[in-house]
């Protein structure tokens, strides 16, 4: 017996105005599985993670329609934003550091959640600094300013604080742009290890990643899913959609 | 290979013209800002030249004395100070709270938009006008009658839209990003704005307000009509000599009359007046910007 989804995305349609962004997108995740969701620029993917943790709900152009259900519940119906929310952990493609210390930025999440207890939050802090492959080079300086790091630790950090909140769905959104290679493939570790306790869906343009990574992916082009399959098949000299060789194999343009 | 190579660094003639623009440009704007500073410091060294002789700690703390041709000011300091800070309480926290909500919380619709647009509108309308309203309104409709009540909600409604509206550009200033980030996390609006976006935008807050007060300090059409008066003596040294209800005296006022309609009064005093008008609004911006310093240096990012 298939056990349920995690994830179920029905008909999710998304407009900007009267331009369409996502057109009718289903497809479901398992548990603890590893997805990876490629396609060319523009063609929703962020978009896609933006409406599985509501926050498409602030732009004010942005029309929804379809449904998407998180353990069987219809996300875009519950009235606790902020509870499905602390169940997702996000991550942008260009890193957020809160105007906060380290430490703060980090111990951030858990406190809005309403922990208090010092030595929860400081071994929480640790964990997910250590999770993201950042404790060994902050370690030392946790309270000062997160915004101060570089680019590739900024990353990290943000890495460290979508973490921060137990999260049973990992969001990451080309996560890896800003860092090197060495650091990535040390989070890509990482990522292999929490999936025993998350399911991770993983943006990202980059083919070995997503080979290294994920179980299967996703296509998105133009704001349609072409084609979601095993990795291998995706990747393969004989997907099933023509659209997809075409993509992964460079021939567009 | 016999050329010699030319200098990769001399000047070309578009660089010379270039440079040339830059410095022309360069003269051209410390000439406007010292044409902008000259002024002001012949102004003040002129007022204060004047004003010597009459200045003393006598001259704040006594009331004015024979129709207002000799003794201090102490009345119209204090009640400038009551009408400034009366209307600060009243326009400050509402104005702050509602630009708040229209920058943070309010959604994009007509509603928002009629706001937004009387916002802008109230904050260009002339002072007089608002004097007129507050007649209507507070003196008559509520019945408060003339008084530093009356007095300072007309200040306040005149100075709130202006608070709203550098409440709101300070708001703006703070990157969505930082919004972004903490909704992902999963804290809610208010969480947001109490621990990120204030935060990092207060002292923008802050300079909009303080530069109110100097204005609500400087303006006399809507206070002449709506609560002060030309002279009136309080006991003198008493901070809390005025009630709500009172009448008062204001320095804007109190400057105006007797430069203009009060005959043989001694040449020092309006002077002086001047100066000590000048000087309360100054000491406010000073502290502002001492605050303002202060709450920067915290800043993060
Ligand atoms: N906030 C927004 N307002 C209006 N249009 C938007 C907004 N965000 C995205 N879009 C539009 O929606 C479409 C999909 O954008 P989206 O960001 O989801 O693409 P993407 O696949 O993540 O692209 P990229 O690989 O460049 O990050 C684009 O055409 C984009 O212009
Ligand atoms: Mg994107």
């Amino acid at each position: 017996m298939i056990p349920a989804p995690h994830i179920e995305i029905e008909g999710l349609t998304v407009h900007y105005g009267a331009k369409p962004a996502l057109r009718g997108v289903s497809f479901t995740v398992q548990r603890n599985e590893i997805l990876a969701i490629i396609g060319p620029a523009q063609s929703g993917k962020t978009t896609l993670l933006r409406c599985l943790n509501r926050t498409l709900d602030h732009e004010r152009h942005a029309r929804v329609t379809g449904v998407i259900k998180v353990d069987n519940e219809d996300i875009r119906r519950t009235n606790n934003v902020y509870d499905l929310r602390r169940r997702i952990g996000m991550v942008a493609p260009l890193p957020v550091g809160l105007p906060l210390t380290i430490y703060d930025n980090v111990a951030f999440a858990p406190r809005m959640a309403g922990i208090t207890d010092r030595a929860e939050l400081e071994q929480r802090v640790e964990r997910c600094l250590r999770q993201a492959a950042l404790w060994d080079e902050v370690k030392d300086r946790l309270h000062t300013l997160g915004t101060k790091l570089s680019g590739g630790q900024q990353q990290r950090l943000t890495i460290a604080r979508a973490l921060s909140h137990d999260p049973e769905i990992l969001c990451l959104d080309e996560f890896s742009i800003a860092i090197d290679p060495v650091t990535t493939m040390r989070i890509e570790d990482v990522l292999k290890e929490l999936r025993a306790r998350m399911t991770i869906l993983l943006v990202t343009n980059l083919v070995q990643q997503a080979r290294r990574l994920a179980d299967r992916t996703a296509f998105l082009f133009n704001g349609e899913l072409v084609e979601l399959d095993a990795t291998e098949k995706i990747f393969s000299e004989t997907p099933r959609d023509r659209r997809t060789y075409d993509y992964t194999h460079g021939v567009f343009g | 290979m016999n050329a010699p190579t030319p200098n990769i660094f001399a000047a070309t003639p578009l660089a010379r013209k270039k440079q040339r623009r830059e410095q022309l440009a360069r003269a051209v704007f410390f000439t406007m800002a010292l044409l902008l500073v000259v002024p002001l410091v012949l102004i003040v060294t002129y007022l204060v030249v004047q004003a010597w002789p009459v200045l003393s700690w006598e001259f704040l703390t006594t009331n004015p004395k024979r129709g207002m041709r000799a003794g201090g000011i102490w009345s119209a300091l204090l009640g400038t100070f009551y009408l400034v800070g009366f209307s600060l309480l009243v326009a400050a926290p509402i104005g702050i709270l509602a630009a708040v909500y229209l920058n943070e919380y309010a959604k994009d619709n007509w509603f928002t938009r009629i706001v937004n647009l009387a916002v802008i509108n109230l904050a260009a309308v002339p002072s007089i006008v608002h004097a007129l309203f507050g007649l209507g309104a507070f003196v008559i409709f509520f019945g408060l009658g003339k008084s530093i009540l009356a007095a300072s909600l007309t200040l306040a409604i005149m100075t709130m839209p202006v608070i709203i509206a550098s409440t709101k550009e300070a708001l703006a200033a703070v990157p969505q990003s930082f919004r972004e980030a903490c909704w992902n996390v999963g804290a809610t609006r208010w969480q947001t704005i109490r621990h990120v976006v204030l935060p990092n935008s207060i002292s923008g807050i802050l300079t909009g307000v303080i530069l109110q007060v100097s204005r609500a300090a400087g303006e006399t059409a809507p206070i002449m009509f709506t609560g002060a008066v030309f002279f009136k003596a309080i006991e003198e040294g008493n901070l809390f000599a005025y009630g709500l209800r009172d009448q008062c005296m204001a320095l804007s006022m109190h400057l105006f009359t007797i430069s203009t309609q009060v005959p043989d009064v001694p040449h020092g005093l309006p002077f002086a007046t001047a100066v000590v008008l000048l000087g309360t609004v100054l000491f406010i911006n000073a502290l502002a910007i001492i605050l303002r310093v202060w709450l920067r240096s915290r800043k993060k990012w």
